[in-house]
């Protein structure tokens, strides 16, 4: 699953996801905007579905990571139990190092 | 304000409704047409999922799924300039005739 | 919001009376698409063929697919432990394949985590092992609901999980798509591979309930 790159985070690494709007097409789900987790897993490169979706070529390609939340970080009342979890698939341009 | 189609943690009380319907013959159409054209280049997943997020809000809401896949597959068909509104119109209404 | 179900704009094939002639209506939709296709095979941008061959191919895939792979994993750690390492490569032993541009994890459920899968953006879902999804998936309630309450959504489907297992809960934003690899059944030690896929269902391979073996079947190990 992963190309021969270095990438700029390593498993474990705390990320904060940007909690921006941006008009276009993005993949980035409003709840783990602005919320805390770690890196769970990293996928390589792909092309960057936020152009390939108005017809560009997805160039240069784009880092993906699997964050990982906990629950209780995402939601204010959250139901469940302490140590549930949240996954989500992320490209590089959502994630700031904390 | 998220939009429409980001949809987790909306409000929603209800129990999943565990209903399932056979899909129709117009549904697998819409299911396999993107396939194809994908295959052949002509569209992408990431221009198909651009066109259902791009249906207005209420018009979202109220359509059934299929229907928001055709609605992304035919407005991008128009976008690319492979279709035009006119010939389609035209198209249902032959079909409508043929049909009745 | 209520979601209008897919039933509402069609009259094809619905038959009032038992024995009497379907009344046959084509619906708004079904005319359009037949239009879209029609168009666009004329123009020769695709051709019926290729159309059907889609068709087939998608009417071909249903969750006996995935249980065939769970079965495997169930009966040979060495390919269960390739199934979690390299997911892609080790379906194709088995001969499965996924779209051209997808990708597949497997999340195996253990002792202190359980999966659960949902795409809470559109309806994105594995497809090749499992065929289409479920309309409860794709549902307005389902990818609102189990991202954020996951324990309410599985105890409707009656998974009661219990408070020390960690549920995890994957959004399939990007081109992965997840798999669940269901814990197998205790007393299933001696089945046959196809008796264990047997026991497999499509939903304890999205994750909102497990297999779990017939009274009947139940033996010691």
């Amino acid at each position: 699953m992963k190309d021969s790159y270095k990438p700029d985070y390593r498993i474990n690494d705390r990320v904060r996801i940007k909690n921006v709007y941006p008009q276009g097409h993005h993949r980035t789900p409003w709840f783990i905007k602005g919320k805390i987790g770690h890196i769970a897993a990293i996928y390589g490169k792909f092309l960057n579905p936020e152009q390939r979706a108005y017809g560009l070529d997805g160039c240069p390609k784009q880092a993906l990571y699997r964050i990982q939340f906990k629950q209780k970080n995402v939601w204010v009342n959250y139901l469940g139990e302490t140590q549930d979890t949240l996954c989500v698939d992320l490209y590089e341009r959502w994630i700031e190092r904390v | 304000m998220p939009n429409v189609h980001d949809r987790g943690g909306w409000p929603n009380e209800e129990a999943i409704n565990l209903d399932n319907h056979e899909w129709l013959d117009w549904q697998w159409q819409t299911q396999a047409l993107p396939i194809v054209l994908r295959q052949k280049g002509i569209i992408n997943s990431d221009e198909l999922r651009r066109g259902i997020e791009s249906i207005p809000r209420d018009d979202y809401e109220a359509m059934p799924y299929h229907d928001r896949w055709a609605t992304s597959i035919e407005s991008l068909l128009i976008e690319k300039g492979i279709l035009t509104d006119k010939e389609i119109q035209s198209k249902v209404t032959e079909i409508v005739r043929r049909w009745n | 919001m209520k979601e209008t179900h897919d039933d509402n704009n069609t009259a094809q094939n619905h038959s009032p009376h038992p024995g009497s002639q379907p009344d046959v209506k084509l619906s708004y939709r079904a005319s359009r698409i037949l239009a879209i296709k029609e168009l666009l095979t004329a123009k020769h941008v695709i051709s019926t063929t290729e159309l059907e061959t889609a068709i087939n191919s998608l009417k071909s895939r249903n969750p006996t697919d995935g249980a065939k792979v769970i079965a495997r994993a169930w009966k040979d750690p060495s390919f269960k432990q390739r199934l979690i390492a390299n997911s892609e490569v080790a379906i194709s032993e088995l001969g499965y394949a996924l779209d051209q541009h997808t990708r597949l994890i497997v999340v195996e459920n253990t002792a202190a985590i359980h999966n659960v899968i949902v795409c809470t953006l559109c309806s994105c879902y594995p497809i090749s092992l499992l065929g289409p999804p479920p309309d409860w998936y794709k549902s307005f309630g389902y990818r609102s609901r189990v991202v954020k309450d996951p324990r309410s959504v599985i105890k409707e489907f009656g998974l009661l999980l219990d408070t020390k297992i960690e549920l995890r809960v994957h959004d399939s934003t990007a081109d992965i798509r997840y798999l669940v690899l269901p814990m197998q059944p205790t007393g299933t030690s001696k089945f046959h591979e196809s008796e264990l896929a047997e026991l497999v269902t499509r939903d304890s391979m999205i994750g909102v309930s497990n297999p779990t073996l017939p009274k009947h079947r139940r033996s010691s190990d």
